[in-house]
């Protein structure tokens, strides 16, 4: 198992690892809504990357089926669908306004990421997988991140890019967990984001129209008294 | 050869109801293809009752008798909503397109679709999918009335449980990769329960919790409802019945699978976890029913504490709560979705929703007003409704096996409940004072459904069908010891 090749490997995935958590942190962080979906496209990619480096490694032709799924879903057709659905108006937005300021977020941020490691640890007690030993902890961190995100923003298109970074962060640490899982599965969570990205943008837009915002964060109407 | 039936008649009524033939065709479309529905689901859950276990399409679709169950439930509010809807959709968007109402339809007929997938899909993974649908399908469906209200609690419902089914995913990925660590390939819950002995507890423990939190999120367990009451208070009254009715039960059933799975492997225990979420939601609920304000909501809150009951039930262990669990999960669908029919009706006659502008509503519209009473008394636990019964069957059987705690505090919401929701319902039916009535009286589609619901409703609560009693017994016999 240890060969030089195989180490090589897992050192890029270390790599590929260590940015798609900055991405994710990113996303916590940005500004601008723009800036937050392309930061969305290049963790998608980095998952990418992650599913062609463990399909070389463990030989599986499932993650290449992955790679090939993310790739045209996630980075092709929701930049499209989102651009179809949401106007050009909330993609200029800047988010000025948000629960939290930057570095409070990172500051929590952090502590997630920490939190992530402690509950990856007892998982890894299982298994002896140098992969596994990467993509688990990290994927749990991006879907902590993930969640924080739609936690702390208030716009629209941003709380989407936080649930389809936590989306991200399971099939992160997934491809390192189950790389067989079969195809159909692989076939049914591809149609899955793009479903998910297609109903919240057409709701986005619905909210736009009728209410003339889409901070969302502010609609508060229904709540108990 | 049913069962995938079952899945192919709501895609095709789907597809007719958007063909361009005018407002009036879409819902006798639907009608039919529910009521054909039915008929197939109650010939599956026969055949599963007697047999144990139905299999279809080379064992892809499967259906035991907790399935079938769950099937039977979705098909029977699946066609009373429908006939609701006839009447009610019509009256709510007398000036929308043919095209609003049309999309109404054709949503409806996939919503039921993917509620009828869940209990009957054999690969887990297919199911995680269905469950993920049945959010994305009526995400519309709930924000159909285009309110300010109505499209935030859209939005809630859809990030809020769509977030706890990403959680449940990973949960099922885990699952996935104790069972393949165990030796086992085949991702089924029959699959999964001889898995489970052999998986390491280290990895069952975690997809347990994760699959609990996230998929609670959409039964609306406590602390993860906040999303529930709104949308179940902004949705049209015919959806209402079913996100209420059926589509909380639907996804509890996935939880309850995970009981046996759980149940045999070594070290673990669902027991504390079940009854500590399912008391908490009843505990909170109940005070929540206390305050409310909504009548809509009131319903709501109701469902949150049923499904506490269900789920404690299911931790008591043993056959006689199990029986009462299935039971309470029958009660629950019939009751509630023929109180969100009422509260529809009610809506109509007097253009609220606030019980405090309710009042003496049996002088002005007797029809809503018994309707609210009778609704009020199946889903609080009165004799003689099956509620009622299920509701004792559960006491009696944890206090049969000692833990007296469990059903002291079980008994003590339930009975607060029960005071709650009869006050509220009690004031407006009968209270001093008069609403002012709109114009409206209730279309004739709704008032034959209240009809229709109203038979089961008043029935199993007294007397059970032999098919029906097979049924529940196969039901509590999947859930496991």
């Amino acid at each position: 198992m240890d060969s030089p090749s195989f180490s090589i490997l897992s050192a890029l995935d270390a790599l590929t690892g260590a940015l798609f958590l900055l991405t994710a942190l990113g996303v916590v962080a940005t500004r601008q809504v723009l800036a937050s979906l392309q930061l969305f496209i290049l963790q998608s990619l980095l998952l990418t990357l992650s599913a062609v480096l463990l399909g070389i490694a463990v030989g599986s032709l499932h993650l290449f089926a992955v790679a090939v799924i993310t790739i045209g879903t996630k980075t092709l057709m929701i930049p499209w669908l989102l651009r179809r659905t949401v106007s050009a108006e909330v993609y200029r937005t800047r988010e000025i306004e948000r629960v939290l300021n930057i570095p409070s977020s990172l500051l929590v941020a952090a502590v997630l990421i920490v939190l992530a490691y402690v509950v990856a640890t007892p998982l890894l007690g299982v298994v002896e997988a140098p992969f596994t030993r990467i993509n688990l902890p990290l994927g749990i961190a991006a879907m902590f991140l993930g969640a924080f995100t739609i936690v702390v923003r208030r716009e629209a298109v941003p709380q989407l890019l936080g649930l389809l970074a936590v989306e991200n962060g399971v099939f992160f640490a997934g491809i390192a967990i189950v790389p067989n899982l079969p195809v159909i599965a692989e076939l049914a969570a591809a149609v899955d984001v793009p479903v998910i990205t297609l109903v919240v943008g057409l709701l986005t837009r619905r909210i736009h129209t009728r209410l003339g915002t889409t901070a969302v964060g502010h609609l508060t109407t229904l709540r108990e008294h | 050869m049913e069962l995938a039936a079952l899945l192919v008649i709501p895609a095709l009524a789907s597809a007719l109801s958007l063909l361009p033939l005018g407002r009036r065709f879409a819902a006798p479309i639907t009608i039919v293809s529910s009521a054909i529905v039915l008929g197939l689901a109650a010939a599956v859950a026969s055949q599963a009752a007697r047999t144990g276990r139905v299999d279809a399409l080379d064992g892809w679709l499967t259906c035991d008798g907790l399935a079938a169950l769950v099937l039977l439930l979705v098909a029977f509010v699946g066609f009373t909503a429908a006939v609701f809807s006839w009447g009610y959709i019509a009256h709510r968007t007398p000036k929308a397109s043919s095209r609003v109402v049309q999309r109404y339809y054709s949503l409806y007929n996939l919503f039921v679709l993917s509620m009828l997938a869940v209990p009957v899909l054999a690969n887990v993974a297919l199911m995680w999918i269905a469950v993920e649908l049945t959010t994305l399908l009526s995400a519309f469906l709930v924000g159909f009335e285009d309110t300010a209200e109505a499209l935030e609690a859209a939005w809630k419902y859809v990030m809020l449980t769509t977030l706890g089914a990403v959680l449940a995913l990973l949960g099922f990925l885990i699952l996935y990769w104790g069972a393949r660590i165990a030796g086992y390939e085949v991702f089924t819950w029959v699959g999964l329960v001889e898995a489970a002995p052999h998986m390491p507890p280290a990895l069952l423990w975690p997809a347990f919790l994760l699959i609990l939190v996230g998929f609670g999120t959409k039964v609306g367990l406590v602390p993860m409802h906040t999303w529930l009451p709104d949308a179940h208070s902004q949705a049209p009254a015919s959806i209402c019945a079913l996100l209420s009715g059926v589509e909380t039960t639907t996804v509890l059933y996935v939880i309850l699978r995970l009981f046996p799975v759980v149940d045999v492997a070594p070290g673990l225990d669902a027991r504390p976890w079940f009854i500590g979420f399912g008391l908490v939601s009843v505990a909170i609920a109940t005070l929540l029913l206390v305050y409310v304000r909504d009548f809509k909501r009131l319903f709501a809150f109701s469902t949150v504490e049923h499904m506490g009951i269900i789920l404690v039930a299911a931790g008591l262990g043993g056959a006689e709560a199990h029986l009462g669990a299935a039971y309470q999960m029958a009660g629950h669908t019939i009751a509630k979705s023929f109180c969100f029919f009422a509260a529809g009706v009610t809506v109509m006659a007097i253009g609220t929703q606030e019980i405090a502008s309710v009042r003496g509503l049996i002088r002005s519209s007797p029809l809503s007003a018994l309707a609210l009473v009778v609704g009020a008394f199946a889903i609080a636990g009165a004799p003689p409704f099956a509620v009622f019964v299920s509701e004792f069957v559960i006491l009696k059987a944890g206090l049969a096996s000692g833990q007296y705690i469990t059903v002291g505090l079980l008994a003590f919401f339930v009975v607060v409940a029960f005071c709650a929701v009869m006050l509220n319902v009690n004031r407006m039916a009968f209270g001093v004072g008069e609403s002012e009535l709109s114009a409206i009286t209730a279309p004739v589609s709704c008032k034959a459904t209240l009809v229709l619901a109203a038979i089961p409703l008043l029935v199993i609560g007294i007397y059970v069908p032999a098919p029906l009693q097979d049924l529940l017994a196969a039901a509590a016999k999947a859930m496991g010891g």
